[in-house]
Formats: structure tokens, sequence, C-alpha cells
């Protein structure tokens, strides 16, 4: 009797399990369906953001092209748009300015810092190095922006007592500096993935490590290198607030790095601050800018993933 | 005849030898170069910021005089956008690095995608402002408002995000997974017990690296309309807001020389909080590294 008891109750106890199981089991497929779609919409966000970017600066660049021309814009000379005149060479040769001293100061020290890094330094000088090179790339450009403003440009200063409170040439330095870690750890990297052997033969031939480095190591981590450059110099061109701070707001179609100019991002940020009202010129004129600005830096950063892909050394 | 040559070829080899010297101490410098620059920076700072940082200078309002103002609107307004921005942009980051990762076919959609994703990491930041401003701003009517601000930036350290994310989940060894399946557990139950518990130490880690860029842009959010003059913390989603960065800004630019040393100081608050946020990443990553 005790025994039956007991059976049935095992019974009904099963009977259950199994149902909830089912039930349970029913949800987790439930779920199991319902999440990858979710982790779908989260990716194509990112694909959204794009189009939001092209929509946003193709909508509000073509209102401002329909008014002043598109010819007039790229070709034009002065930039003055509270005055009416949009001809965004100026803001160009600026940036051209910024992104020329930046790349002379920081692709010696860079690659050079590369070299040392990947062929001379033991592993424990490298992994205490090389973070500490990389802090400069994590110190905030509005950072940088107040060092160039208030110590760079007080020492040149002293060099060339001519030069302007803002100048290309105290901005281009610290963008310079601000790029360095980012050539010299992408270059470091290429370098270290060019295989041992390559350099153990170069050696065994009785080549000084500076042979090595200069005719072994950098020719095969070339692609790499050029790759690192490239991207380097979309991210100077794309630079904001030190050109804000330390190169003025006045265009001028000049060469000359002594005297303040205008950066692009600089316009940008002048053109959206100054309270433009939603729809005035000024207002597309900032878009037409910041279209511009999407070309040059999606352009190079084609270029850099074209380089380091076509011409990579594989071994 | 023999001899020349030895003392031709020694001399050469003399030659090389010190070349390799002279331009081993050349790479040295250069290197050290960078570092200069970095420790200069911070004497720099130190030295102007020291005089006007103190307790007060953090717990104050900003103020039209220099030796009254302070930091405080611009540090509640970053912890503020932090707080709208840390959950968005780690939740979206890390379901998109486990949807690649995870779930997608290799098919061009995947392909592209992930070009994408590489590219929109290579856009200046205030390209992204501009998005926020005429999507979160005018099209979404939010106006300068701090949620407004919050998605901009959250939109602009997505993609590091997601690549920290997927390094994380490849990082996690085959034979787990391998174990998982064999166990008969199905991808989600996989997911949540096996990929996340191994992956999530260098998903923090990412994060708050991301995060900590976050903090120190200054561009888009000029963009999207961060406050410079607010003598408030921001209450609410739809309150104004200032931030770090935004306040720094404003000071340097102004001309009269006391405000560079509040600029100083101000810049001592941002990288201390900075200073933490990457020692913490730091921490969490060695704490966990060793485990698989």
């Amino acid at each position: 009797m005790m025994g039956n008891i007991k059976e049935d109750k095992q019974k009904i106890d099963v009977q259950q399990m199994i149902n909830e199981k089912k039930s349970t089991q029913n949800n987790l497929k439930i779920i199991e369906k319902i999440v990858p779609v979710f982790l779908f919409l989260c990716a194509a966000l990112s694909i959204l953001t794009t189009v939001g970017i092209l929509f946003t600066l193709l909508r509000e660049s073509i209102t401002f092209f329909g008014e002043q021309g598109f010819f007039s814009f790229i070709t034009g000379t002065k930039w003055n748009p509270w005055a009416g005149d949009f001809g965004v060479l100026p803001l160009i040769t600026g940036t051209l300015q910024i992104t020329v001293i930046s790349i002379l100061v920081a692709l010696p020290i860079g690659l050079a810092s590369a070299i040392f890094l990947s062929e001379y330094a033991s592993d424990k000088v490298r992994r205490t190095i090389k973070p500490t090179l990389e802090v400069l790339a994590g110190v905030p450009t509005v950072v940088y922006g107040y060092f160039a403003v208030s110590f760079v440009t007080p020492i040149l200063r002293s060099i060339f007592p001519e030069i302007g409170i803002f100048n290309a040439l105290s901005a281009g330095l610290v963008v310079g500096i601000m790029i360095v870690p980012m050539i010299a750890s992408l270059s470091e990297d290429a370098m270290n993935s060019v295989p041992t052997s390559l350099r153990e033969g170069a050696l065994a031939l009785g080549s000084t490590r500076l042979e090595v480095a200069l005719k072994v190591v950098v020719p095969a981590a070339f692609s790499g290198i050029v790759a690192a450059t490239v991207l380097a110099i979309s991210r100077a061109i794309g630079e904001t607030m030190i050109v804000t701070i330390a190169a003025g707001a006045s265009p001028n179609l000049t060469f000359d790095p002594l005297v303040s100019i205008q950066t692009l991002t600089a316009f940008i940020v002048q053109g959206i601050k100054g309270d433009t009202t939603f729809g005035s010129m000024i207002y597309y004129s900032v878009y037409a800018v910041g279209m511009t600005l999407f070309v040059f830096t999606l352009a190079m950063n084609l270029l850099s993933q074209y380089i380091a892909r076509k011409f990579r050394e594989e071994y | 005849m023999l001899g020349m040559d030895e003392t031709k070829v020694q001399g050469r080899i003399k030659n090389r030898q010190l070349l390799n010297k002279i331009f081993r101490t050349l790479f040295f410098f250069s290197t050290l170069i960078g570092l200069i620059v970095l420790v200069m920076l911070l004497a720099r700072v130190l030295t102007q910021g020291l005089g006007w940082f103190d307790w007060e200078f953090i717990t104050t309002m900003p103020a039209p005089f220099a030796d009254k103002t302070g930091i405080l609107a611009g540090l509640g307004g970053t912890i503020a956008l932090m707080i709208v921005v840390a959950p968005v942009s780690i939740i979206v980051g890390v379901s998109t690095a486990l949807y690649l990762e995870m779930y997608a076919r290799q098919n061009k959609l995947t392909r592209f995608i992930q070009v994408n994703i590489s590219n929109l990491a290579g856009v200046p930041s205030i390209v992204y402002g501009l998005l926020g401003l005429t999507f979160f701003v005018y099209m979404l009517q939010m106006g300068y408002t701090l949620i407004a601000g919050g998605l901009t930036l959250s939109l602009l350290i997505l993609p590091v995000i997601i690549v920290a994310s997927q390094e994380a989940i490849r990082a996690v060894p085959n034979d787990l997974l391998e174990a998982s399946y064999g166990m008969g557990a199905t991808k989600l139950q996989t997911i949540v017990r096996v990929i996340l518990p191994a992956a999530i130490p260098g998903m923090i880690t990412g994060s708050i690296l991301a995060l900590s860029r976050a903090i120190g842009e200054t561009a888009p959010l000029i963009v999207v309309g961060a406050a410079t003059t607010i003598y408030s913390v921001p209450d609410g989603l739809l309150s104004k807001y200032s931030a770090m960065p935004i306040q720094i800004y404003y000071w340097v630019s102004k001309p009269q020389a006391e405000w560079q040393f509040v600029a100083a100081a101000g810049i001592m608050v941002l990288l201390i909080v900075l200073l933490l946020m990457n020692a913490t990443a730091v921490f969490i990553r060695n704490k966990f590294q060793k485990r698989l």
C-alpha cells in the first residue's frame, strides 16, 4: 500500500516535471530566436550611423551648393561667411599646413621610436616605453590645445619674435606630437610581424643591427609603415581642438606658418558656436565644410586600408 | 697585399659598427622626445594649476571671476554624460560584437558591416557632432540636452567598443565552446554561460578605455550645444549640461592670464579622472588575464 502511494506521487511529479520542462524549453526556443534578431539590429545600427552621417552631410550641403554653387565653393580663394564669401581654399590650405607640419614632426620621431623599440630595445624596455608613449595618444586634445597656446607658442615667440599669438606652427608641432604614438605603435606592430628568420639571416651574413633595421626590416614592413602614416595624416586632418585653440580663426590663403590660419575643423566649431540659426547660410556652409572634411579623411582611411592590404609582404 | 685588405676591411667594419652605435643613440633619443614632451606637458599643467587646484575648486560652480570659479558643473556634467553613454554604448557594442562573432554568416553583408565599423573609427569626431546636431538636436527635437550629447558620444565610441569586444570573444579558447556544445548546450546558453564570463574582463577593459576617450572629447559636444556658462549639475535627461573639456576650452580661450591657471587646474581634475579610469582598466586586465 505504502509503496503504491509513493509510486502515484512520483508519477504525478514526473508528469509535472515533463510539462514544466516542455514549457521552459518552448520559452527558451523563443528567446533563442529573438536574441539573434536583437543582436543583428544592434549591428545594423553601425550601418545606420554611416547612412546618417552621409545623409545629414549631403542634405545640408546640397542646399548650400544650390545657393552658392559648387564650383565657386571649391575654387574660391576668399572665406568670409559673414560677408558672403564662401571660397573653401583658404580652409584647405590651412588644414594642409597643419598636416604637413605635423607629419614632418611625427614621421621621423615615430619611425625612429618604432625602429628603436622593435630592433634595439630589450623586451623589458619595450614593455615600459611603449605603453608610456601610448599615454600621449590618450591625452585629451583640449589639453594639447592648452599646451600649445600656453607653452609652445611662447617658446616659439622667443625664436621668431614676429610670430602671431595664434599660428599654424605651434598647432602643427603639437598635432605632430599627438600622432607620434600612432605612427610609432602601428609601425612597430608591422616591424614585429617581420619574421625573425629574416633578421637572423641578415645578422648571420655579418650585418650590423642598423643594416638589419634599414635594409631588411623597414623594407619588409614598408606597407604597414605607409598605412600607419596615412592613417596619422587622416587623424591630423580631422583634429579639431588643438587647431581651434592654437591656430586661430583667420582663414588666410597662405603658407606662412607664423601667421594665424583657420582649418576646416576649426571653422566648423566657429560656425556652429556663434549661435548660428538653423537654416541660415552659415549653418549650411558648416555642413559643406564638414562634407569636404569627411571626403578627405575617408579618402585617407580607404587609402591606408588599400595600402596595408595590397602591398603586404607575405612570409 | 692581403694585410692591407684586412686593415681596409677592419676599417669598414669599424665604420659600420660606429654608424650602428650613432644611430642607436639617435633612435633612442627620438624615442625619448615623445616621453620628454609628455613630462613637460604634465609639468606645465602642474606648475600652473597647483595653486588653483583644491577641494573648493572641485565643489564650486563656475563664476565670472577667476578666483571664485570651480569645475563642479563640468564634473557633474561629465558624470551625467557617462551615465547615458556607458549603458547605451556597451549594450549596443557588445551585442554587435556577439552578432558578428557568433551568429553572422561569412557573407557580403557581414564583411560590409565589418569594413563599415573600421571606417567609422576613422571619421573625425566633429563629424559625429554634425550628425548629432542634425539628427538628435533638430530632427528628434531633443534640443541642447544631456541625452542628445550622450547619444552623440555613444555613437562616437561605438566602433572602439565593438572591436575590443570582438577581440575579447575571439580570445576565448575554442575548446570551451566545443565542450559547451558537446554537453548539449544551445548557442544562447553557450554565449551566456561560457563566452560572456570568459570575455567580460576584456570587454570591460576595452569599454573603460573607450569611455575615457569619450570623457576627453570636446569638439562634438561643442557642436551639439553643451553649455559653457551653466550654474547647475544636470538633473534629468532633458536638462542642459556642460562637461569638463568644455569648461577647460572656455577657460583656455579667455585672454586674461589668470584664466590659464584656472584652465590648468581644470585639466588636473580631468587628468585625474582619466588616470583613475585607466588604472581600473589595467587592474581588471591584470587580475583576470591569467585565468584562461
